[in-house]
């Protein structure tokens, strides 16, 4: 089990350094820094001077390695705009995107996860049709249709919310349902057709045969089983919590991380989006190892597996 | 004597959506205390289904029709509080494939430990104990330490020795071995069987085994059932209906098998198909395939007739094993 943890925390490790190399490249496919920071215009000196104080002189692989070392003392370059350094300036925004993602979190799993498990106890009934027409309205409609009704219902129309901003809580009511909704419509289905797979299998007339009310099957027998698939779903969205709201940022005017990400890319403020980009490979690396480790909770048959060194 | 189950004119249809399939044409079968009736036929000629209606196992879709009555307790359209109650505790079941019938994520101590305390109300160590005890009875080697193992880390046959535990956990008057030993190897197999016989006889159990095997059923049971095709069509004394069959499917099933005595002969396969339950024939089901068919066969379902005290068939042409099919097979 330990061997199979340091197997997966030097892959996690590994991923990262992937997207280290990504935004090296990246940045150097972009252009040349030092014209990009001065203006085309500035004397062969004074751009000479800016490669040698940053040390673009250097041949490529010793950039590389440079660069790869401050990223990994946590320096990653400096915000364009304001000078600051670019992880102050992207962690001053994570607390702001964290309070609409983490209640649309929890929002997708008291939703998506009773009603995907009511939906398949009563297969092809009205109930499950029922829900199954909300689920499906719920994620095709994009986020920022969904926004623009909701702003026009319960700010335009009946005035009970504001439709933009951060002064208060209320304002975080209506991102965090458009992001909630979407999510527990997604996660909905996929507990649904999760348990319909594990209600069909023989283990769960078995556990009937044996005498089991049928609450009891459920609960005891088919949702853990059940579990499996979903939590592989549920650790999607663990990982986007950082930056799965761009969109209803955006349309909300709520400056977290989402709304940064497209001002810094409008901007050509690369610093902050490698910063983000790099965030983001962070938490859904994380995101994957607890979903590992989940699974090997949940499933006896892999613990065996990776006992054995698989 | 009396019956300790009684099965009369059981129906099930299945309601697929669109219409009514019906899946069981009124199934009449007993079984008496301690006795073992085998139930032979093709798959989907409705062996499981007919005892998977008995137990209310079938689902939201399947209607259920005629009688089940267990020591006089009717269990067609019987409430789901009494159904629970016989599950188990009156009448087990074990399945075909006991791999897929134990839950994977549940160790197999807890799995026997939930029908001890639902039908015994064992819990704790006591539960323990007694679990121990069933998987010692059923011949699993260090039962103490494979009581905290999970199903995947079981041979197929050792999973089949602990559904077999699990249906004896409620200490039932009824075990309904459903193709116990299909998905087992031979050696496995005669283990297994020879486990439920001796269970059986020093239990005073019944039992019900399914199977398509004409030789397991031959060896193990006292009266076998033939069906085909949602119905029984011949049924007797293991001992008559393996020596002196009268229904021509009986004896086709036979012709099929190998003899281990006696000349080298071709093997006589059954021509055509078991009808589609949407398209069976008005008449005799078996009437397309039967070498013995004539025009009042295709007319309606025959009815059965007693041929000699226990021994019935339903065919309008019952006639002596040996004159038919096999002489032409070995000529």
């Amino acid at each position: 089990m330990l061997r199979y943890l340091l197997s997966r925390l030097l892959r996690a490790v590994l991923t990262i350094a992937a997207v280290v190399t990504f935004a090296f490249v990246v940045l150097r496919l972009s252009g040349d820094p030092a014209l990009l920071i001065m203006s085309v215009d500035a004397p062969p000196e004074a751009v000479e001077a800016f490669r040698a104080a940053w040390g673009l002189d250097r041949p490529v692989w010793e950039q590389y390695l440079r660069y790869f070392v401050q990223v990994a003392q946590g320096n990653l370059g400096q915000s364009m705009r304001d000078g600051r350094p670019a992880l102050t300036v992207v962690m001053e925004r994570v607390p702001e995107t964290l309070a609409l993602t983490l209640p649309a979190f929890a929002m997708k799993l008291l939703i998506g996860i009773p009603a995907g498990i009511y939906a398949a106890l009563n297969r092809n009934r009205l109930a499950d049709r029922l829900t199954m027409v909300i689920s499906v309205a719920g994620f095709t409609v994009p986020s920022f249709v969904l926004a623009l009704i909701l702003v026009l219902i319960f700010a335009v129309n009946l005035g009970w919310l504001p439709s933009g901003g951060a002064e208060s809580w209320r304002h975080a009511i209506l991102p965090v349902i458009t992001l909630g909704l979407s999510g527990a419509a997604i996660l909905a289905r996929f507990t649904r057709s999760a348990m319909l797979e594990v209600l069909g299998q023989p283990y769960i007339r078995a556990a009937s045969a044996k005498g089991l009310p049928w609450r009891r099957v459920v609960t005891d027998h088919a949702l853990p089983n059940a579990a499996i698939p979903t939590v592989t779903i549920i650790g999607f969205m663990v990982g986007s919590l950082v930056a799965g709201a761009v969109v209803v940022e955006s349309v909300f005017s709520w400056p977290g991380v989402g709304r940064l990400l497209v001002v810094a890319v409008s901007n050509r403020d690369l610093a902050i989006v490698q910063t983000i980009l790099l965030l983001v490979a962070m938490t859904m690396v994380c995101a994957n190892l607890i979903v590992d480790m989940l699974y090997g909770w949940i499933d006896p048959r892999l613990r065996t597996a990776r006992a054995a060194g698989g | 004597m009396g019956a300790l189950v009684a099965l009369s004119g059981l129906t099930v249809d299945f309601d697929t959506g669109k219409r009514m399939v019906r899946a069981l044409h009124g199934v009449d079968l007993s079984v008496a205390r301690g006795e073992a009736v085998g139930l032979v036929g093709e798959s989907g000629s409705g062996k499981s289904v007919t005892w998977l209606a008995v137990l209310g196992l079938l689902g939201g879709r399947a209607r259920i029709g005629g009688s089940v009555l267990l020591d006089g307790t009717e269990l067609v359209g019987a409430p789901v509080r009494v159904l629970e109650a016989v599950r188990g505790k009156r009448i087990a079941m074990i399945f075909q494939d006991p791999a897929s019938s134990l839950n994977p994520v549940h160790r197999i101590g807890r799995q026997i430990g939930e029908a001890l305390a639902l039908h015994r109300g064992l819990t704790g160590a006591a539960a323990r104990a007694e679990t121990l005890r069933l998987l010692d009875r059923v011949g699993i080697p260090a039962a103490a330490r494979r009581l905290d193992d999970y199903p995947h880390q079981l041979s197929g046959g050792q999973n089949q020795r602990v559904m077999i535990a699990m249906a004896l956990a409620g200490e039932p008057d009824l075990l309904i071995a459903d193709e116990p030993t299909t998905a087992l190897d031979a050696t496995i197999q005669a283990q297994i069987l020879a486990l439920l016989g001796e269970l059986r006889r020093d239990g005073n159990m019944a039992m019900v085994l399914i199977s398509h095997d004409l030789g397991v059923v031959a060896e193990n049971c006292d009266r076998v059932a033939v069906m085909y095709a949602g119905r029984i069509v011949e049924e007797a004394s293991a001992e008559r209906l393996f020596g002196a069959p009268q229904h021509p499917y009986t004896q086709g099933l036979l012709d099929a098998l190998p003899d281990l005595d006696g000349p080298r002969r071709r093997l006589a396969a059954i021509p055509g198909t078991v009808p589609e339950p949407t398209r069976l024939p008005p008449g005799c089901a078996f009437a397309p395939r039967c070498p013995r068919a004539e025009a009042a066969c295709a007319a309606a379902v025959p009815a059965f007739r007693m041929l000699t005290p226990g021994h019935r068939a339903a065919c309008l042409k019952p006639a002596p094993y040996g004159a038919t099919v096999r002489e032409r097979a070995v000529a």
